[in-house]
């Protein structure tokens, strides 16, 4: 036990300091699972049941759009962060200098950016397989389509929402390279990976500690999947039975 | 260490963080004055003050133990000026670094172990020269030679850190005085005693050389203190500045110095397997097996002291302790091969963090130092620009350093 | 022990800060959506009434304007994606074309590196044989893994095993496979697990991350390791989707259980595997962790993605770290043609 004291609550940059790095790493993973969700679920139905020119390229580019390594995009994202956008002089997006635990801001926007592409993925394919009936019979009623995504699309569609949402969730709280770069490493801001990383590379003596707080990390992630199994089974069960 | 005497440390870095808070344009304003800064130890701090509040970002390879030195070295400095030093250290140092600097995110200071890498960001205009009062503080306090490693192009942009001395070969008093071997002091010596411990039936070296992104940097140390060896220093300096080939005969022939033990199966790897086994062997562990009788020796720099399992005595008569890595030429003299970190500053540093401290705080003298601002990840095996490397010239005045140093680092 | 809860303060803030964000986001997206749309067909409303109250024509029926709706419902999306991976692909490609410190146009100097360095090209035929053995291996062992608990007892228990490994991270996988691997000289006490099994059974002790090219395999298990979960998770569902009556009626006119799989299984599965097997390519095109956390690319197991950050970030070589992701856009190519063809198939059926 005093182990696990140590790495969570010692405050040196030896010990553990890992309840903080914990709080972080919830901060940074909460918003930046809702996000895409959201942002994912609504662009997947529009590009499935709306009709507008060019809506299948787009779907195919986004598609895509998985293949770009994050490892490319991250020095063109921080700075537009660090130097905002300015088109022809001028400024379209000012810098967004943050500081401290605002820096949980950028983490989010990053995640919610490289997730997308996988996420559409995986809801249009849920989405564009609900029965067509369905929706026509709504279309019928005179039902718009934010009436119908809303009160339509979304019940269908919460297993799917689980499925992803557990990907995501597994993704970003495992995740070590975004956060170095938008999150720092500093206890304010920087999620547990990135301290375990750090304890691994200079603990080679003391693997007791170094497994108590590997622990702590894994703990919460098996906690999510175990409890979202259910919905994650049957999400992903839906969206592949019809072809 | 005992490259520089303590009072010349501390002077040098006192100017350090000065010129860095100069610039300063912002601060959050809303920090608490010290209480301490009329006091007489917050004195050679007293051209700082008037930044209450402000931050400074510091980014480097140095964590943990030694991070937590560190913190301690600046503390005083922080009390007396209520400047607030926000401290990183990351394992994933080189490459980070770039991209942040890439991505216009500069931390506003970092201590980069590599002369190379120093290059490679002043080449592209990203880092500030010094200014001139931190110049004159550093010439007046630091040997022409070190002031080079922080010089790109005739411009003095970082002063040196830390130092450690790397040319040391680490033993144990214990297990020698046991088996009655001798501590070598010539490389004939030292091949002879070799062969004496493979005969008995243990491997004499241990070595290992992965650590992360700069695998490879114990071997690249190896053939450097094999050059400094083998060749003049004017020859190692056309080395690091491309003036010979990478490949050039000479130094292929340190190399292979370098192999005669490193690639020889009757002498490593103590404790790990053969000699296949260095490459996957982490530098942080492969001096641990001295302590237990698995291997006899590891070359490797001072910082090693700190990695010994705890309840190791690190002493000239206890487990572990560390002799001078032989000469092997008389006519060269007793070439010590160092590695430090430079202290640099970002040109582009975020806006509203403009402060540099051009080097650390003035007390950074007293605790880090003495035990362990080292430099382990100096170089990085594959890396294509070559880094300087910090050749102490073969003199008497290195043998004392290199005497001196023997004796403090084991502390 | 001092932790301080006051400290932790702010951030949950900024979570909170956060989470309202997204409440207003979203929530007044789909308000605006709701009540625009509703807006109009009241003043159509009342153009009607209006217009039939006065006599006078009735006014046309507006055209539907699905393409707002569209834009609204896609805005977000294409925003974030512009910002955070179309303008870093365009520069990407730029950047492949100009030199190590992004300043000259060399043409295609870069990609002919690529082609002519012997090591380079060891990496592309090693992203070859990981693209062609993780989607296949993962997904068959899923497959049928999938096939035998189906209905068998303790069958989540048994799922949840094979799960188990995603939740863990590929650098933690990694780590613990290291240790699987690890290698200590004939002699001496094996802390590896398979060199454990091997002198157990009298072979020789072997450094398994330097022996290439069984290495590149050794890396290839871990990630079989980790995604066979998922194929196994989504086939598994997939096989619970297909009707009863259909096994039924295919029970009763007799088919073995071999043809059963063949006939029955395999054809009712197929957008569910096509799922596996896409996502599993793209997955293992970008395989980056695994190498750099197992052997940092040493010892010929370097894979693009792997290369690429080496050659940009740690080499200082931007143009030819560049080329190398480029490369890799156009190993997509063949997915998404075939992803293309999909589409167009499900548009018609």
């Amino acid at each position: 036990m005093e182990n696990y004291q140590e790495v969570l609550f010692g405050s040196s940059s030896s010990s553990g300091q890992l309840a903080s790095y914990f709080i972080n790493s919830l901060a940074i993973t909460i918003p930046s699972v809702l996000f895409p969700l959201a942002f994912a679920s609504l662009a997947a139905y529009a590009l499935a049941w709306i009709n507008f020119r060019g809506r299948d390229w787009l779907y195919i580019a986004i598609f895509a759009l998985q293949i770009v390594p994050l490892q490319m995009a991250l020095v063109p994202l921080l700075k537009f962060f660090s130097t905002g956008v300015t088109l022809g002089g001028v400024t379209v997006m000012p810098a967004w200098d943050l500081v401290d635990e605002q820096k949980f801001a950028q983490v989010w926007f990053a995640h919610t950016c490289f997730a997308l592409p996988f996420a559409v993925f995986l809801l249009h394919n849920f989405i564009s397989q609900l029965p067509k009936d369905l929706m026509e019979a709504a279309r019928v009623d005179g039902a718009t389509h934010p009436k119908i995504f809303r009160t339509i699309v979304l019940p269908l569609i919460t297993p799917a929402l689980a499925a992803f949402g557990i990907f995501q969730f597994l993704w970003v709280w495992n995740d070590l390279l975004v956060a170095l770069i938008f999150a720092g490493g500093g206890n304010e801001t920087a999620p547990l990976t990135v301290r375990l990383a750090e304890m691994a590379g200079t603990r080679g003596n003391e693997w007791q500690r170094l497994t108590a707080g590997a622990f702590v990390s894994i703990v919460v992630p098996l906690i999510v999947f175990l409890s979202l199994q259910r919905y994650f089974v049957r999400g992903l069960l839906a969206g592949s039975v019809k072809g | 260490m005992a490259v520089f005497t303590r009072p010349r440390q501390a002077l040098a870095i006192a100017g350090v963080l000065g010129l860095a808070l100069s610039a300063t344009a912002c601060g959050t304003g809303d920090s608490k004055k010290s209480e301490k800064a009329s006091s007489p130890e917050c004195a050679p701090y007293a051209k700082y003050q008037g930044n209450d509040g402000k931050k400074v970002s510091i980014y480097a390879s140095i964590r943990d133990a030694e991070a937590d030195l560190l913190e301690q070295s600046w503390k005083q400095f922080v009390d007396c000026t209520g400047i607030k030093i926000d401290y990183e250290g990351s394992g994933e140092f080189e490459a980070q670094l770039g991209v942040r600097v890439d991505g216009g995110n500069a931390p506003d200071v970092a201590f980069v172990p590599q002369p190379g890498l120093v290059k490679r960001f002043a080449d592209a205009g990203k880092l500030k020269a010094l200014g001139a009062d931190t110049k004159a503080l550093a010439e007046q306090n630091m040997p022409a030679d070190w002031l080079k490693y922080g010089t790109v192009n005739g411009t003095l942009y970082g002063v040196p850190l830390g130092a450690n001395v790397k040319s040391f070969v680490w033993y144990s008093p214990k297990t020698f005085k046991d088996k009655g071997w001798t501590v070598p002091t010539t490389w004939d010596e030292l091949i002879a005693l070799s062969d004496k411990i493979a005969a008995s039936g243990m491997k004499p070296w241990c070595a290992g050389v992965e650590s992360g992104d700069a695998t490879g940097w114990p071997a690249t140390d190896w053939i450097e203190d094999l050059m400094l060896r083998t060749q003049t220093p004017e020859v190692y300096d056309q080395w690091t500045t491309h003036g010979i080939p990478f490949n050039d005969p000479k130094v292929a022939e340190a190399v292979d110095k370098a192999g005669t033990i490193l690639k020889n199966e009757k002498y490593v790897n103590g404790g790990f397997g053969g000699v296949k086994s260095i490459t996957t062997t982490s530098f942080q562990e492969a001096g641990v097996p001295i302590t237990n009788g698995k291997c006899a020796m590891h070359r490797q720099a001072s910082f090693y002291a700190n990695q010994f399992p705890q309840g190791t005595k690190v002493a000239e008569d206890g487990d572990a302790f560390a002799f001078y890595f032989p000469a092997i030429d008389p006519a060269k003299g007793k070439p010590v091969l160092g590695g430090g970190e430079v202290v640099v500053g970002f040109a582009d540093a975020r806006r509203c963090r403009r402060c540099r401290p051009t080097s650390p705080p003035p007390s950074t003298s007293t605790a880090a130092r003495s035990s362990a601002t080292g430099s382990r990840r100096t170089t990085s095996w594959t890396s294509p620009t070559w880094p300087a490397r910090s050749t102490s010239s073969p003199s008497r005045s290195c043998r004392t350093r290199s005497r001196s140093s023997a004796s403090t680092a084991p502390t | 022990m001092d932790f301080d809860f006051a400290a932790e303060q702010p951030k949950l803030l900024m979570l909170m800060y956060g989470l309202i964000a997204f409440a207003v986001v979203v929530g007044g997206l789909l308000l605006l959506l709701d009540a625009v749309p509703a807006w109009f067909a009241r003043r159509r409303d009342a153009q009607l009434i209006a217009a039939s109250a006065s006599g006078a024509p009735l006014p046309r029926r507006p055209k539907q304007r699905e393409g707002i709706f569209a834009l609204f419902f896609l805005l977000p999306t294409v925003l974030l994606l512009t910002v955070g991976l179309v303008v870093p692909a365009i520069r990407t490609t730029l950047l492949s074309f100009m030199d190590a410190g992004s300043v000259n146009w060399v043409g295609l100097d870069n990609y002919s590196w690529m082609f002519s360095e012997g090591s380079i090209v060891r990496v592309l035929t090693n992203t070859l044989v990981w693209v062609i053995l993780v989607p296949l291996v993962a997904t068959s062992f899923g497959l049928i893994y999938a096939v035998l608990v189906d209905r068998a007892r303790l069958e989540a228990v048994a799922k949840s095993l094979i799960f188990m490994p995603m939740a863990i991270s590929f650098v933690g996988a990694s780590i613990i496979w290291k240790f699987v691997y690890a290698y200590r000289g004939d002699g001496e006490q094996q802390i590896g697990l398979l060199n454990q099994l091997v002198t157990s059974l009298g072979g020789e002790p072997k450094s398994w991350l330097q022996e290439a090219p069984l290495n590149t395999l050794l890396l290839i298990v871990i990630m079989v390791w980790i995604q066979a979960g998922f194929a196994m998770v989504v086939l598994s569902a997939a096989i619970k989707a297909i009707p009863a009556d259909i096994v039924e009626a295919a029970r009763l006119d007799g088919v073995t259980p071999w043809q059963m799989f063949w006939q029955i299984t395999l054809p009712s599965i197929r957008p569910a595997l096509i799922v596996v097997v896409v996502t599993l390519s793209i997955a293992t095109l970008k395989v980056f962790d695994i190498v750099r956390t197992a052997t940092n690319g040493n010892y010929d197991t370097s894979v693009i993605a792997n290369e690429m950050y080496n050659q940009a970030f740690r080499y200082g070589q931007n143009g030819q770290g560049s080329a190398l992701a480029v490369f890799l856009f156009i190993l997509v190519v063949p997915i998404v043609i075939y992803q293309i063809r999909n589409l167009r198939q499900q548009r018609e059926g």
